[in-house]
């Protein structure tokens, strides 16, 4: 075991220094295609400017018994002041991402880009780029001053500005009163703070998040997401965020990238990843869906279960045999002739709506529904009734699979 | 239902007995040591009324009081050479990447407590006579050399212990916050390991102060040490005085020791 550790150690070194070998003309090439190349956002001078990081191509491989491809040719642009999420599993590669972008591991290909400046093989120390770690890492021998101060002192900051910042700081996040305690002394969720105020004092181009808001409690964890939000747009800081919480997800993000065994399947809005999922497994992770087969022929689809819609196509799915999805709250009861004939097979009532699990006669599909409740509580069909299903018209939604 | 009582050792029978005999077989020669050391005659073991006398007289010792100079002297500068070293190996062998041999190296540093001291004092009394012989320089470094080589992986220990259950996040969250190697050494690594350095350096310490085999083995002509000076007593008349000698030796590692577990304990 220690030899595999050592082999792969030895593997990632190898590696890196190899890339460094012929990074010199690369990275020069690189950075003229990049401006002569339009960005594939509209308006390309000012976009160019407007990218904080730019990961392009990074991979991370952990050579052993098995090969671990932890990232495998991410490629990501993320906007200034932006408030990014990487959202997936655990082992989906978004943790190691950050710790790239971080300085705590050396890609073993690939290129980092901060606002313009190659930073792939600069340490964490000379990157301008903060961190709020899962566990906060508060230095325990210091009070929660001195943390915050840490950061400010270590790039020499005048000591009158020090500890102005730190003063700002601590009214920021709304620890003004503690200031004097040792970390250890502090709630959960104060260290929190102190964990945020730390990585922010410094003012990074970029404050990273991993899984910040993960060992606090739910009414704790919600007041969180608001603070964040909040402290993003005071800041104007770009931020980088790493959960597998989907609703954290869907809430706090201006976008969101969704990641599988080290790859990016999907970067867009809330709006965009929920409504528009472009494969199955995004439409999985995020929200309830239902799976129904089809046959894709010029921008509608004929279902297995009866009846032809038109479709959005996002992944730009070739004609032929398909899936497309139907979230759950996009589907009704219908007394329309051109309505899905169904049976209920169970009925979940939840307060605000009610969850029926039918399945399709045609095509023997099971579908969920989720229908608002009406206030007299009355009207839902009883198990084992026969229905109709209707689909709102833009609910249908083609996937890669 | 029944609810049973979680398993406790107290609980078992005997168990108060045990205890009892445990204590009083190891305290009870250290008890009638200090009591005879305030003992008025000359005797061991016949108690003729209180008296300081032996403590008077053991200060007043010319020989106690070199010797006890000289324990002190060794003792600080071993201990302090040692535990700067084992400060170092335990950072090598903790805080690096994994490289060949590693696992060996930290066999290696733990070997001297393996080897019976008996042989590493004739081993040193074989080497040091040589260069003795070759030199003709017979000064304390020898004793210094020893007592450092044999107080490394005494310090070691708890050292490494204290970097093992050290969270490393915290050297990477200073790293995150502008600090290079050397900032997050200080700032960080090194007084996070502090009470460990510090529980070395104590071990370390009376460990040296401790020492009779190696010291007897190693030391010239006059470098008696408080430990070998009280073996070379004993072999002549034994009065209260080596009682009062030891009372003083005791007491001050009791209070080494309490020192150490009262900054440690305000340290977290």
């Amino acid at each position: 075991m220690q030899n595999l550790r050592y082999a792969r150690q030895n593997e990632t070194v190898g590696t890196t220094t190899e890339t460094g070998q012929d990074g010199g003309p690369n990275t020069i090439m690189q950075a003229q295609t990049d401006v002569a190349e339009p960005a594939p956002m509209p308006g390309d001078t000012s976009n160019t400017r407007e990218i904080a990081i730019d990961a392009r191509k990074i991979s991370k491989i952990y050579r052993g018994e098995d090969e671990v491809r932890a990232l495998d040719n991410v490629s990501v642009r993320i906007r200034r002041n932006e408030f990014f999420t990487l959202l997936g599993p655990s082992g989906c590669g978004k943790t190691t991402l950050l710790r790239v972008i971080a300085g705590f591991e050396p890609p073993t290909s690939g290129q980092l880009w901060l606002n313009g400046k190659d930073i792939s093989r600069l340490p964490p120390n000379k990157r301008p780029v903060n961190t709020v770690f899962q566990n906060y890492a508060l230095f325990p021998h210091m009070s929660v001053a001195n943390n915050i101060k840490f950061g400010l002192e270590m790039l020499g900051k005048p000591k009158a500005e020090i500890n102005q910042t730190v003063e700002e700081m601590l009214t920021l996040v709304q620890m003004q009163a503690m200031k004097a305690r040792r970390t250890s002394e502090i709630s959960g969720g104060q260290q929190q703070r102190v964990a945020l105020a730390r990585a922010l004092a410094p003012k990074p181009e970029v404050l990273l998040l991993d899984e910040p808001l993960s060992a606090l409690d739910l009414k704790l964890r919600k007041e969180m997401q608001m603070e964040l939000k909040r402290l993003q747009h005071e800041t104007g800081i770009t931020f980088i965020f790493v959960t597998h919480d989907q609703e954290e997800a869907l809430t706090m993000s201006d976008r969101i990238a969704v990641m599988s065994a080290g790859k990016i399947l999907q970067i867009g809005s809330p709006q965009e990843i929920y409504q528009r999922p472009a494969e199955r497994f995004v439409a999985n992770f995020i929200g309830e869906s239902n799976f129904l087969d089809a046959r894709l022929s010029g921008g509608s689809v004929t279902l297995k279960a009866g009846g032809t819609f038109p479709v959005e196509n996002p992944a730009n799915v070739a004609d032929g045999d398909v899936s497309v999805l139907l979230r759950p709250e996009h589907a009704f009861l219908s007394d329309a002739e051109d309505a899905l004939p169904a049976r209920v097979e169970t009925v979940v009532y939840s307060g605000e709506a009610t969850s029926m699990h039918t399945r399709l006669e045609q095509s023997g599909e099971p579908v969920k529904l989720r229908l608002a409740n009406a206030p007299t509580g009355s009207g839902m069909p009883e198990e084992g009734a026969q229905v109709r299903i209707g689909i709102q018209p833009g609910a249908l939604s083609v996937l890669k699979d | 239902m029944a609810e049973r009582a979680p398993f406790s050792v107290q609980t078992i029978p005997g168990f108060a007995a045990i205890a009892i005999f445990t204590f009083v077989a190891i305290y009870t020669p250290l008890v009638i040591l200090v009591a005879f050391s305030f003992n008025a005659g000359d005797s061991l073991a016949i108690w003729e009324g209180f008296s300081l006398k032996w403590y008077y007289r053991a200060a007043a010792n010319e020989q106690v009081q070199s010797a006890a100079i000289r324990s002190l002297y060794l003792a600080g500068i071993s201990a302090s050479v040692a535990t700067v070293a084992a400060t170092m190996a335990a950072l090598a062998t903790t805080r690096t990447r994994h490289f060949p041999g590693k696992t060996m190296i930290y066999a290696l540093i733990n070997q001297p407590l393996m080897i019976p001291e008996i042989v590493t004092a004739v081993a040193l009394l074989i080497v040091f006579a040589w260069v003795k012989v070759a030199t003709g320089h017979t000064s304390m470094i020898y004793l210094i050399a020893a007592h450092t080589a044999f107080c490394i992986p005494f310090a070691y220990l708890p050292i490494r212990a204290r970097l093992e259950t050290m969270d490393d996040t915290l050297e990477k969250a200073a790293a995150d916050l502008y600090a290079g190697r050397w900032q997050v050494f200080r700032r960080i690594t090194l007084p996070m390991m502090m009470p460990g350095i510090i529980a070395g350096l104590m071990l370390a310490f009376v460990i040296s102060m401790d020492d009779v085999v190696i010291t007897e083995f190693v030391k010239s002509a006059g470098q008696d040490t408080l430990p070998t000076y009280m073996l070379g007593q004993l072999r002549r008349v034994v009065t209260p005085e080596i009682n009062a000698i030891s009372t003083v030796v005791v007491f001050a590692g009791a209070f080494l020791v309490t020192i150490f577990f009262w900054v440690s304990s305000n340290r977290r």
